[in-house]
């Protein structure tokens, strides 16, 4: 068995070596086009050759997927106007070509505040176009694993997609721990408390509250694994599906009414059914798993 | 400091080349992250190794020309084109950089 290789660890490009099938990935629009920012050059801040996003095709299990992985470590994966756009472009693409299921590897503070205007707005483009491929019955599958974790726009994003698949240092929220904390004072949300983040954003939350269907090890074949079982996973969006997810958050909403005397999060977990809530932290992934309330 | 200005700057170097390095699919390795950089080696017309660096670390000129010059005579290829997009990597960042590039270059 080959060793465990850290998917938090990889850059985009070496997720998308490992994840697909081997020598699979065709890049569109590769560096060598230099598409590059207009915006970020004019602010004294170096480019990226393919601005922080490569996308293309591939396959997957020898099934046609089109795949885009965003890079974390140049400017916190944020969105601006070209990597937006080659997202965009991706999946109305899909819309087209049909793939068997488009792939995120999602790693994003979320807009790209350097391109403001031009990085919202390519988020929200992103949002419809995902929403279009699912309407076309093509499976979004997210895949959130980075040490940037998958924040803001692209948070939502996430949660516009059929699946969303997480390993346990992974987080997904929409506003990050630092902009709580800005807004509403550290005794409301204290960023530097690395537990907190975790309890409140981290992938063992998002299963046990059921944000995201699969937990998985910070491993690159687990990724794997749990891709190929998304394949197939197309959850239409209806009335019914919407009105289904609304009553649940209300739900979850309500059973934070009464105030909690332990932490939010653990209550919270204890509140959906979940038997030792208090261990959940400790807890290994494959334990986690077995926790989440039917 | 006070005579460049603000925001990237872009250095240039050309060396004549010895050893073609032929045709090949380019490389990117890197990442534009902070105290990290990206480097594209793409084939090139002619026989010399140029050498394009955009840095948000200005005033280095000096160093990063020592650091190419080292590079070439390391690599002596001809007919290739290397362009850095860096964010403060250190020299010896860079040149880890480019040795990784050549040799994804020749796998």
């Amino acid at each position: 068995m080959n060793p465990k290789v850290s998917y938090a660890e990889c850059s985009a490009r070496e997720r998308l070596q490992r994840l697909l099938d081997p020598g699979s990935f065709h890049e569109w629009l590769p560096p060598a086009e230099r598409l590059t920012s207009p915006h970020l050059a004019q602010l004294g801040v170096p480019s990226s050759f393919d601005d922080g996003v490569a996308i293309g095709r591939a396959t997957l299990a020898g099934r046609p997927v089109f795949v885009a992985a965003q890079e974390g470590q140049f400017m916190g994966g944020g969105v601006g106007e070209v990597h937006g756009a080659k997202l965009v472009g991706l999946l109305r693409r899909a819309v087209r070509d049909r793939p068997h299921a488009v792939l995120l590897l999602a790693e994003s503070g979320g807009v790209r505040l350097h391109e403001a205007n031009a990085g919202l707005i390519a988020v929200s483009e992103v949002m419809r176009a995902v929403l279009d491929v699912r309407a076309a019955g093509i499976p979004v599958v997210v895949l959130i694993g980075g040490s940037n974790g998958c924040f803001g726009g692209m948070g939502i994003v996430a949660r516009c997609a059929d699946r969303v698949v997480m390993s346990d240092v992974g987080r997904l929220a929409m506003s990050g721990p630092e902009v709580i904390e800005a807004s509403h004072g550290v005794d409301e949300f204290d960023a530097r408390d690395r537990a907190l983040v975790w309890r409140t954003t981290g992938g063992k939350h998002r299963w046990l509250t059921g944000d995201c269907d699969a937990l998985v090890e910070d491993d690159v074949a687990a990724f794997r694994a749990a891709a190929i079982a998304s394949l197939d996973a197309s959850a239409p969006v209806t009335l019914d599906a919407l009105e289904a997810e609304h009553a649940l958050l209300a739900r979850r909403l309500a059973l934070l009414a009464q105030d909690a005397t332990e932490d939010d999060a653990v209550a919270l977990w204890a509140r959906l059914g979940v038997a030792d809530a208090a261990r959940v932290s400790d807890l290994d992934v494959h334990e986690v798993r077995e926790l989440r309330p039917a | 400091m006070k005579d460049i200005p603000p925001g990237l700057e872009t250095l240039e170097y050309a060396f004549p080349g010895q050893r073609p390095a032929g045709d090949f699919a380019p490389v990117l390795v890197g990442v534009v992250g902070s105290g990290n950089l990206e480097v594209l080696v793409e084939p090139a017309p002619g026989s010399d190794c140029s050498i394009r660096v955009e840095t948000s670390a200005r005033g280095f000129g000096t160093i990063w020309e020592a650091v190419v010059r080292d590079f070439h005579a390391r690599h002596p290829l001809a007919g290739v084109r290397v362009s850095i997009n860096d964010m403060g990597a250190t020299p010896a960042v860079v040149s880890l950089r480019l040795d990784q590039a050549i040799s994804e270059l020749s796998t």
